[in-house]
C-alpha cells in the first residue's frame, strides 16, 4: 500500500508518541485477552465469574449470552431454542447494535488477533497480490451456512466455523484445532490480504448486518484535515467503508462510517496523524445531516 | 454483452458455484456427523440423534455445570460430531445427580427440560455384550454390576440358573431391564474385565423391536377378558363304544369296565405278552 514513508502509521508515531498512536490497538488486544482469560479462570483457577463458550455462556450463573447467529441456524434446522437462549441472544443483539455489529469481531474475536497477525507479516514479507475474493462472498457464504442447516436439519456450518471451534478450544481443548489457526494465518498471509475476516468469514457478515443500524460509530469528524496519507486506508481491514465518509463532502454524505462491515477497530483513529477520525455516535450526527446516507453498496 | 456486464456476471457466477461447492461439502460433512460412535452417550435428556445436531449449539454449558467432569465436548479430530458434548462410560460414566445440572444449564433445550427425574433419563442402554467372558455365566460369583447400579435391582436383576458343569451349583447371571435403565454407564465402569463385558449402547443399537402388526394371543386374551376368536365347533369323532373324546384338554376318554380296551393299562405288559390281540 502507497504510504508516504513505508509501513503506515510512522507520522502518527512520530507526531503522537507510540503509545498515542497504538491507543485503540493496545486496548483492544487488552480486551480480546481479557474475555478470552475471564473464560479461562474457571477452568484454571476455578473462579467462574462466565462459563461456557462464544456460542452460549453465563455471567455469574445468572445472565445469559448467546451467539444470535448460531440460534438463527439452530431456529432454520426445526428446533425452538429455551428462553434462556433467546434472551441471551437479545441481549447480544442489543449490546452489538450499541456497539457496532463487527465489534464482535476486532475486540472479542480470538481469529482477529491471529489474521492481524498475518496482514503485520504480509507487509514485512512485502507480499503483493494473491487471489482477489468478493468482498460480497461472505454474505453468500452465510446464505449457504443458513440454507445447509435447513436442508440438513443439522447445524452443520459448526463443524467447520473457525471462530467457534477456535474459540472453544482454547477453554475446551484444542485437538486438531491449531490446524485452522494455521490454515487461515497463511491464508491471509500468502493467499490474499485480510481473507478470512474481510472477505470469507460468514460469523462476521452476520454481525455486519447488526452494524448497518448500530449506534457507535466512528467518525471521521475532521475530515478536512486530510492530506490524503493513506494511512487509515492501508491499515483499515475493511478500506472500502472509509471513502464515503471521508471524501464524502461534495456529495453532502456524513463524516460517519455507516458500513456494517467497519468493525469499530479504531485503526484509523490511532493511526491517523492529524486526527481525522474518532469515535461517535449515530444520534450525534442525525442532527447535522439530515440527509439520508447512500449506505455501502453490497457487491 | 458489454464487457463489465460480462465481468459482473462471470464473477457472480464463480462465487456462486464456489460457494455452491462449499455448501454441498458442509452438507456431507453433516451427514457424515450423525454416525455417533456407539461408545459416546449423550447427556441425560438429549433429544434423537438427528435433532440434537440441529439443537445443541456447542457452548459447552453442561460440561461446565457437570460436577464429575463426566462431560466432555468433542474437539476436532473426534469422532463424533465436533463440539458436541458426550461421555465415555468406561472413562467416567453419569453419576446420575438428582437436580440433574447438565439439564438445567442448556440455554436451547437440546437436553429435555422436561426431565425432571434422572431415574427417567434414557442416555443408552446397558447390555451384556459379551457372555463368554462374563464370569457370572461361568459360574463365579460377581454381581458387581448388579451391586453398583444406581437403580439397584430394577435396571439389573440377578436370575439364578443351574450350573452345568459342576451340576451342584447356581449361576447368578445379570439381566438388564431396559424400563429401568438410564444408561448411566456405572455397570460399564465398573465390570471387572479388563474390557466390559457389560456396555452402554445407544438406545437404536440396543433394543430391537417387534413389527407393529405382531399381537400376542395371551396379551390380547386377558385385554378383552376372554378368549377373542370364535371356539371350536364340536367335532364328532367315529369312536368305538364306551370312547369319547374332550376338547377342554382331557383328549381320549375311555369308559372304564372290563373289554372297554383291549389294550392293557402298562403297554410293556401287551409288548411283552408277544401276543397280539
Amino acid at each position: 500500500m502507497a504510504t508516504r514513508d513505508g509501513y503506515p502509521g510512522r507520522e502518527a508515531v512520530r507526531l503522537k508518541g507510540w503509545l498515542g498512536a497504538h491507543k485503540w490497538f493496545l486496548l483492544r488486544r487488552l480486551t480480546q485477552l481479557v474475555v478470552l482469560i475471564l473464560f479461562l479462570l474457571g477452568p484454571w483457577f476455578g473462579l467462574w465469574l462466565i462459563k461456557g463458550s462464544m456460542a452460549s455462556s453465563e455471567i455469574l450463573d445468572r445472565i445469559p449470552l448467546t451467539d444470535p447467529y448460531v440460534l438463527l441456524q439452530m431456529w432454520l434446522t426445526g428446533h425452538w431454542p429455551a428462553t434462556s437462549g433467546l434472551l441471551g441472544a437479545a441481549i447480544v443483539l442489543l449490546a452489538y447494535w450499541l456497539l457496532g455489529g463487527r465489534a464482535y469481531c476486532s475486540w472479542v474475536c480470538p481469529i482477529n488477533m491471529v489474521t492481524d497477525a498475518a496482514e503485520w507479516l504480509r507487509l514485512r514479507l512485502g507480499v503483493k497480490g494473491g487471489a482477489s475474493l468478493s468482498r460480497g462472498l461472505r454474505y453468500w457464504l452465510l446464505g449457504a451456512t443458513l440454507i445447509v442447516a435447513l436442508v440438513t436439519g443439522t447445524l452443520a456450518w459448526e463443524l467447520l466455523n473457525p471462530v467457534s471451534m477456535v474459540f472453544r478450544g482454547l477453554i475446551f481443548g484444542m485437538g486438531l484445532a491449531w490446524g485452522m489457526v494455521i490454515a487461515i494465518f497463511l491464508l491471509d498471509v500468502f493467499i490474499s490480504r485480510r481473507a478470512w475476516c474481510g472477505h470469507i468469514c460468514p460469523v462476521g457478515a452476520f454481525y455486519s448486518l447488526i452494524g448497518f443500524g448500530s449506534l457507535l460509530r466512528v467518525s471521521a469528524v475532521n475530515r478536512d484535515r486530510c492530506d490524503d496519507c493513506m494511512d487509515c486506508f492501508a491499515v483499515c481491514p475493511e478500506q472500502q467503508v472509509i471513502r464515503p465518509a471521508l471524501k464524502g463532502t461534495p456529495q453532502g454524505r456524513s463524516p460517519l462510517i455507516l458500513s456494517g462491515n467497519c468493525t469499530n477497530c479504531g485503526r484509523c483513529i490511532d493511526l491517523c496523524a492529524r486526527d481525522v477520525f474518532r469515535f461517535s455516535t449515530r444520534i450525534q450526527h442525525q442532527a447535522a445531516h439530515l440527509g439520508l446516507e447512500k449506505r455501502e453498496v453490497l457487491p | 454483452m458489454n464487457p463489465q456486464r460480462r465481468k459482473f456476471l462471470t464473477d457472480s457466477l464463480k462465487t456462486v458455484c464456489g460457494v455452491g461447492v462449499v455448501a454441498l461439502g458442509l452438507g456431507l460433512l453433516s451427514r457424515q456427523s450423525r454416525a455417533l460412535p456407539a461408545t459416546a452417550i449423550r447427556p441425560p435428556g438429549a433429544l434423537p440423534e438427528e435433532d440434537f445436531l440441529g439443537a445443541c449449539i456447542r457452548c459447552g454449558l453442561c460440561v461446565r455445570d457437570c460436577p464429575y467432569d463426566t462431560l466432555r465436548l468433542s474437539r476436532p479430530g473426534e469422532a463424533v460430531a465436533l463440539g458436541t458434548p458426550y461421555f465415555v462410560a468406561r472413562d467416567i460414566p453419569c453419576e446420575m445427580c438428582e437436580d440433574i445440572p447438565c439439564v438445567k444449564a442448556c440455554p436451547t433445550g437440546a437436553l429435555k427440560p422436561d426431565l425432571t427425574r434422572i431415574d427417567n433419563a434414557r442416555m443408552g442402554l446397558a447390555v451384556v455384550i459379551d457372555q463368554e467372558s462374563c464370569i457370572a455365566f461361568r459360574g463365579l460369583r460377581c454381581e458387581v454390576c448388579f451391586n453398583i447400579c444406581p437403580v439397584r435391582g430394577k435396571a439389573i436383576s440377578l436370575e439364578y440358573q443351574h450350573n452345568a458343569r459342576s451340576g451342584k451349583h447356581a449361576r447368578f447371571i445379570p439381566i438388564v431391564h431396559s424400563d429401568a435403565c438410564t444408561g448411566c454407564g456405572k455397570c460399564e465402569k465398573s465390570c471387572v474385565l479388563d474390557e466390559a463385558a457389560i456396555k452402554v449402547l445407544p438406545l437404536h443399537l440396543a433394543k430391537g423391536l417387534l413389527g407393529r402388526h405382531y399381537r400376542l394371543g395371551w396379551e390380547e386374551k386377558a385385554k378383552a377378558g376372554g378368549s377373542l376368536v370364535t371356539p371350536d365347533a364340536q367335532h364328532s369323532y367315529n369312536l368305538p363304544e364306551g370312547m369319547s373324546y374332550e376338547h377342554g384338554g382331557a383328549g381320549l376318554i375311555m369308559d372304564k369296565g372290563e373289554g372297554a380296551t383291549p389294550f392293557q393299562d402298562d403297554p410293556l405288559r401287551t409288548l411283552n405278552s408277544r401276543r397280539l390281540p
